[in-house]
């Protein structure tokens, strides 16, 4: 159980959820690349990305499980979508898959895999002892006085870098300014 | 078992913070029974107010005033053949209703019907509505793709287009209200929807009057943003009728057009019921610091029956003046039945106001309270739904580019300003 807890709540990061959760994210992650057709393989995205935002909410973080919501699964993969649906999709189903990267996909697998390895296998000791102090229900409240505190550098230059792209996203897309 | 149901009705929590499940599952479902019957008796205002905005009468033929005609359409769409183009993606054509439904009811788990009247109080609770209101928007456009014809992929597109557009004048009006609720003297704000409600109290102020004229500008761009969102006139681009047929539902028939419509209504709810929470200071009676008083609370809590008494009454008009002819018998006979009904659901609200007064154990005083809270709820929710059927009764559709010109050229720099002036007086003022 979370110490930062108030006593008498149950913890709602059980076991089963977890297995339900991520087993979702796993299975639909990989309908994501094995579909053919890219707007199946959109929408196991989008349910990738919801079981991911709960697997947040049960890590007692949901400020980003909230935000993970709107930005990708509301906001990003509808314009996925948008951009997907205009594609003649008859023609890249029959289509073979032309750039033949397997030995590279392949390199990247072992060596996640390889990492997923190491970290099982040091087990504890990666980790602290206990649960993160943090309670639910100031979550938010922390990350504000975080990002517009400790961190507002970081952060206002990572705004700016998002202003250059769009800046530059609307220069590409018009052609008389 | 019946002591841990019979404990929770004396507290002062919401279920999901009491950690109760039973009782949760009993909120979601008082929840979804009050949704869809808004949904239907909204299905006969419509049309009855839109008809009589047009000088028709609308629906006259099923029940006495068409009372019963929502039950008539609803028996009608459900024995309707359901078809599914040759062409379609099957399982997309299946899901997309279903994903439209989801998102609209979801969102009901944070509203705030009163202090302690909602599901569960999240500590994310308007990001919450926000983000899973947007996912109705995928409904719509799987819908739109996987009929596999043109005019639904057409009006998918633009309603895409037009959500993710006006999605963001919303969330900046939206930012500039919950930067009100950090004035106080801890100075954090908070996204908790009951929270937010309870800051309105703190302050004295509806957010709507707050920083005259800021929050009142923000309240108009969410009102006109939350019109664009749930794809209704003037803003019904994506089902234009006249240059669409329907739009994204056109190859949809039956019960999952219906799902549709459904989905439609409950959204039409959750967003109205967000600019009340945010805006119109949610579960709270008009002045609730000033007029608080007991012998104000006894008034405020006679305003339920009273309100039913009204339609009663109304009702009684209606049976009174129906033509006395034979051939009106059974209608007449039947507005009697509907209007003593109301009037019956009058009488026990009145008793409960002036009974539960005096009660002194928890429950009853804690059963009373809430049937106040929900009922203002409701009634501001209510204004919305009724503006919904204005707005579509008196302004014709926008055309496409003017559309986007007003989503980004005015409602997103108006936005802009307001979330940038609420923040300057607020460090001036608080």
């Amino acid at each position: 159980m979370n110490p930062g807890m108030a006593p008498g709540m149950a913890p709602v990061a059980t076991p089963f959820f977890f297995y339900l959760l991520s087993g979702l994210a796993v299975i639909s992650g990989v309908l994501v690349i094995t579909r053919r057709n890219a707007v199946h393989s959109a929408l196991a995205l989008i349910v990738t990305l919801l079981a991911v935002s709960c697997l947040y909410l049960m890590l007692y973080a949901p400020f980003v499980a909230g935000v993970q919501i709107i930005v990708y699964a509301g906001g990003i993969m509808v314009l996925f979508l948008f951009v997907i649906m205009l594609v003649n999709l008859e023609r890249t189903i029959k289509e073979r898959q032309f750039n033949r990267m397997w030995p590279v996909g392949l390199l990247a697998a072992c060596a996640l895999l390889a990492l997923f390895m190491s970290v099982f296998a040091k087990g504890k000791a990666l980790f602290p002892d206990r649960g993160l102090p943090l309670a639910e229900g100031d979550n938010t409240q922390k990350i504000g006085m975080m990002l517009y505190g400790n961190y507002m550098f970081a952060f206002e230059i990572a705004s700016l870098l998002l202003l250059v792209a769009i800046v530059g996203a609307v220069i590409m897309a018009k052609k008389r300014i | 078992m019946l002591n841990a149901f019979m404990s929770y009705l004396g507290s002062r929590v919401t279920p999901g913070d009491a950690n109760n499940q039973l009782w949760a599952l009993i909120y979601i479902l008082i929840i979804f029974a009050g949704v869809s019957v808004a949904v239907i008796a909204m299905n006969w205002l419509e049309r009855k107010a839109l008809a009589h905005f047009q000088v028709r009468l609308g629906p006259m033929r099923v029940g006495p005033h068409g009372l019963l005609q929502p039950i008539a359409d609803a028996l009608k769409l459900l024995l309707k053949e359901d078809i599914i183009p040759a062409q379609a993606d099957q399982v997309v054509f299946w899901i997309a209703p279903l994903i439209g439904l989801l998102a609209a009811f979801t969102v009901y788990t944070v509203v705030p019907f009163g202090p302690s009247q909602a599901v569960s109080d999240m500590n994310i609770g308007i990001l919450f509505m926000l983000g899973v209101s947007s996912l109705g928007v995928l409904g719509i456009v799987t819908a739109g793709w996987a009929s596999n014809s043109h005019y639904p992929l057409i009006g998918a597109l633009r309603s895409s287009a037009q959500m993710v557009s006006y999605e963001v004048a919303m969330g900046l009006a939206v930012v500039s209200a919950i930067l009100m609720t950090s004035l106080n003297a801890s100075g954090t704000g908070t996204l908790s929807m009951i929270d937010i409600v309870k800051a309105q109290q703190e302050q004295h102020v509806w957010f709507l009057f707050k920083f005259f004229p800021l929050g009142l500008i923000a309240f108009v761009i969410f009102a006109i943003a939350m019109v664009a969102e749930t794809n209704r006139a003037p803003f019904d681009l994506a089902e234009a009728e006249s240059e669409l047929t329907a739009g994204f539902h056109t190859e949809y028939s039956g019960l999952r057009w219906s799902l549709f419509m459904l989905a439609e209504y409950a959204a039409m709810i959750a967003v109205s019921s967000i600019a009340v929470a945010l805006w119109l200071g949610g579960w709270m009676h008009p002045f609730p610091n000033l007029l608080n008083a007991p012998a104000w609370e006894f008034i405020f809590s006679l305003f339920p029956g009273l309100t039913f008494l009204g339609l009663a009454g109304i009702a009684f008009l209606g049976t009174a003046r129906m033509p006395s002819h034979s051939f009106f018998r059974i209608q007449r006979a039947g507005l009697a039945v509907f209007a003593a009904l109301l009037g019956f659901i009058a009488l026990v609200l009145l008793v409960i106001a002036v009974v539960g007064r005096n009660a002194d154990s928890s429950v009853a005083a804690n059963f009373r309270e809430g049937i106040d809270y929900v009922y203002w709820f409701v009634l501001k929710v209510a204004v919305f739904m009724y503006l919904f059927i204005w707005y579509r009764a008196t302004w014709p559709r926008y055309r496409f580019d003017q559309l986007m010109q007003v989503g980004w050229k005015v409602m997103l720099p108006i936005s802009l300003g307001v979330l940038i002036a609420t923040a300057i007086v607020g460090v001036i003022v608080g």
